[in-house]
């Protein structure tokens, strides 16, 4: 009984981790990439260096859904809680 | 508790090999990265064998890598020092490049072991956990090979109650190292199995190549970081 209080509690909890943890960076993504059109609007000369600067800004914002992702993972294949 | 599976997708799961009753090891990560060593250690060999003025096919690919981690340690550890620290960021790079993509494009399902499955070693969060904390002795010893004593002047800086801040800061960044480069490649790996149990031909295979450009992306971050922190140190 207790078990599967605990199996149901940490299915939704990994969802809603890793759901949270999606929409600050969705919104830091999006503002990165409209900065990044807007720069390569104004000197197309610079799109590779903007590109780069990008992916790797990227890579860091992503990185903050990830760990919601280990959250979640960690929650679902090695519970803490269950028995 | 009864568990049971929605699709036959396990994480977490090793080969164990048992040395005593309380340490083991995680015997596909030890096989896979034996092999990464060996596969990129060949490839640096053969590219740099035998070093011509105009160089070879292999020659210009070792090349281009050269110049790659070495703009990053430019970039990060500025001109005077970086060539100290070119062999460590190279090391990293390549070594993560090299373990992200074998868990890619080597078809490991097709070996059979008793328990788990042959998977990047970077799957592992003890491969990622020992290149996080490798990055850190790094830079202590960078600081105080450069600095001496004066390095730890870096934590009252800039005033002294951001004393614990600057400490803190010291166990976060090879938590958040280690858990960027597991986290991504294990979201990686479990993606594409999801779909592939799903609608097991063709619709995984974008996703298979995003992973792969993913990956080289994490490799290039996680060697970007480590010479940043380690640029912080020594500046």
């Amino acid at each position: 009984m207790v078990d599967s209080l605990v199996a149901a509690a940490s299915v939704i909890a990994s969802a809603v981790a890793v759901g949270f943890a999606g929409i600050g960076p969705g919104i830091g993504q999006g503002t990165a990439a409209g900065q990044a059109v807007e720069g390569i609007a104004r000197q197309p000369e610079a799109e590779g260096k903007i590109r780069g600067t990008l992916l790797l800004s990227f890579a860091f914002i992503e990185a903050l859904t990830i760990y919601g992702l280990v959250v979640a993972l960690s929650l679902l294949f090695a519970n803490p809680f269950v028995g | 508790m009864h568990t049971f599976l929605l699709s036959k997708i396990e994480v977490g799961s090793h080969l164990y090999v048992n040395f005593n009753e309380t340490s083991h090891l995680h015997g596909e990560t030890i096989i896979v990265s034996s092999i990464v060593v060996l596969l990129v250690s060949t490839f640096l060999f053969l590219g740099t064998r035998d070093l011509k003025r105009v160089p070879g096919d292999l020659q210009n690919v070792v090349e281009v890598v050269y110049e790659l981690i070495k703009s990053i340690a430019v970039t990060q550890l500025g001109p005077s020092y970086y060539s100290q620290f070119l062999p460590f960021v190279a090391t990293i790079f390549l070594f993560v490049l090299g373990s992200n993509w074998a868990g890619a494009l080597i078809p490991w399902k097709l070996i059979e072991i008793p328990q788990g499955e042959l998977a990047a070693p970077t799957n592992d969060i003890n491969t990622t956990a020992c290149l996080a904390i490798l990055t850190s002795v790094t830079y202590f010893g960078a600081g105080f090979k450069i600095k001496g004593i004066g390095y730890f002047g870096r934590y009252i800086k800039p005033s002294v109650f951001l004393l614990p801040i600057n400490i803190i800061e010291d166990f976060t960044k090879p938590l958040s190292l280690n858990f960027r480069l597991f986290g991504n490649i294990v979201a990686d790996e479990l993606t594409v199995s999801v779909l592939c149990s799903l609608v097991p031909i063709l619709i995984p295979v974008p996703i298979m190549v995003l992973g792969l450009f993913a990956s080289s992306i994490q490799a290039l971050i996680f060697s970007t970081l480590a010479s940043a922190y380690i640029g912080e140190v020594i500046e």
